[in-house]
């Protein structure tokens, strides 16, 4: 097998290798990529939308059909990971662990007993050895809000440099899961449970299809945000401008979401009781 | 673009892919796929998409490796190829 | 030997892409690892997006982020100063995708895991076959 593919693959690289001299040149301003729809993009964002960031402006106005139904397909991805990994049924685990605070003791549970969780002596630590490190809990406890703050920065800023819905929302999602590595996962679900964050998934896409049916609602085309200009203080560019800023935040929203949701379900095997 | 400077990152690049599939521990494969997710990033960002650089950075070299960490540490770090 | 300079200048790009294509496409097909096959379909991913994005290059122009763009101020903009933004776009869904599509690989590659107790392909293949041993002469 190994030898049949080596075979495969060289065939396959040489027959793509010469076709690369077919191409364009690296950097070629003629290219055909780069003459048919790209210049109206580049030469028309800037009064249609009043956005520098062409990205931007492409991504969530002009072919905002595309980034709907990514989005959609994100959530979708969520949806598969909780459907093939979450097990149903809450059995209890063989054997709780406790660690007691102020001596470090563990203690060992066996045949479902269980201490309350808000016991303000004894702490449940997962039955994959953790060690209680100060260091590492404190350091990214402080971390977190900064890495929030960011993304946030990088979603509403995403008008006038390089960012938007996708990379904040990646990056508050990995900040949940910075928290939920330092801590455990026990700690994070009871601040974002599982529920809320598929619902949170949801609302993003709904969000982003809500704006377009409400430009339908208001006498436009669906995501063509002109049609907010009947709200006070905007006109139709302004209004293109802000109902990207509306769908750049519900991307946001549902990407979070759904970075959180499958990493729960990968973390803990389905059970939602222990994490990496 | 500076060709020497892209040239060398896609030296790395290339070299951090055979690593990725070639190490007997999927642990150290997760690693190695996130350096190479990074350097791809270095390169993109050279070449002037920033956007997409600044997406791969987050997506690729963060949370992707994150999610093979998981699923290794759930799973079994044996491999034999 | 000019030429042969020129062209190397003009098309690195495009050979890196097909040796990472290679690279990607030998982990799917030879290696035996669910995971390894994963981090292939991924490496194959990434492949793509240095096409494209490669294919957006322009020399000499900027990044796609309009200049003096703030403000009142509108002068005019040249499609040739600045890097051509389409296959940004469609390239920045397509990585967020690929880590979604990750995710259920994994989440795939885990339930066979627990279900058969290895991620090796031909050791899957005997538990299958032991299972069901009267389906041996049918499967050849």
């Amino acid at each position: 097998m190994k030898r049949l593919g080596l075979i495969a693959i060289i065939i396959f690289g040489g027959l793509l290798f010469s076709i690369t001299f077919e191409l364009p040149d690296l950097g070629d301003a003629s290219s055909p990529a780069s003459t048919h729809v790209s210049p109206y993009y580049i030469e028309h964002t800037l009064e249609d939308t009043s956005v520098p960031n062409v990205v931007t402006a492409i991504l969530a106005d002009y072919r905002g059909y595309d980034t709907l139904f990514e989005t959609a397909v994100i959530f979708s991805a969520g949806l598969a990971c909780f459907f093939l990994l979450r097990i149903p049924e809450r059995k209890a685990p063989k054997a709780r662990f406790y660690r007691h605070l102020t001596t470090g003791l563990t203690l060992r549970i066996e045949k479902g007993g269980r201490i309350p969780e808000e016991s303000k002596e004894f702490e449940r630590i997962d039955s994959a050895w953790v060690p209680n490190d100060v260091i590492i809990n404190m350091t990214c406890r402080l971390v977190v809000p900064f890495v929030q703050l960011f993304a946030l920065y990088v979603i509403a800023h995403g008008h006038h440099s390089p960012g938007g819905g996708f990379q904040g929302g990646v990056i508050f999602g990995a900040a949940i899961i910075l928290f939920a590595i330092s801590n455990n996962l026990r700690s994070t679900t009871r601040r974002l449970s599982e529920k809320s964050s598929a619902l949170l998934g949801s609302g993003g896409v709904i969000i982003y299809l809500g704006t377009g049916l409400l430009c339908i609602l208001l006498g436009a085309g669906f995501l063509n945000y002109s049609g907010l200009s009947v709200f006070p203080g905007l006109d139709p560019v302004s209004a293109r401008s802000y109902g990207i800023l509306i769908v750049e935040i519900g991307v946001g929203i549902a990407v979070t979401a759904v970075m959180v949701w499958i990493y729960y379900n990968l973390a803990s095997a389905g059970t939602q009781e222990e994490g990496l | 673009m500076i060709w020497q400077l892209d040239l060398i990152i896609l030296l790395m690049v290339v070299i951090c892919g055979i690593a990725a599939i070639s190490i007997r521990d999927l642990l150290g494969a997760a690693i190695m796929f996130g350096a190479y997710s990074f350097m791809m990033c270095l390169l993109w960002s050279i070449m002037g998409a920033v956007d997409v650089s600044f997406t791969e950075a987050s997506v690729g070299a963060g949370v992707s490796t994150v999610f093979f960490v998981a699923a290794v540490f759930r799973t079994t770090r044996r491999t034999r190829d | 030997m000019e030429t042969i300079g020129t062209l190397i200048i003009a098309k690195y790009n495009y050979w890196a892409v097909v040796v990472l294509i290679a690279i990607g496409l030998y982990a799917m097909i030879a290696k035996k690892n669910l995971v390894k096959k994963i981090i292939g379909m991924n490496i194959f991913q990434t492949a793509i997006i240095l096409f494209y994005v490669s294919i957006g290059a322009k020399r000499g122009a900027t990044l796609p982020i309009i200049e003096h763009g703030h403000g009142e101020s509108t002068h005019m903009v040249h499609a040739a100063d600045y890097i051509n933004p389409l296959p940004h776009v469609l390239m920045l869904t397509a990585i967020v995708v690929s880590v979604a599509t990750l995710g259920v690989a994994l989440a795939l590659a885990m339930r066979i895991y627990f279900h058969y107790g290895t991620l090796e392909e031909d050791e899957i293949q005997k538990k299958i076959i032991g299972d069901e041993p009267d389906k041996i002469d049918s499967s050849g």
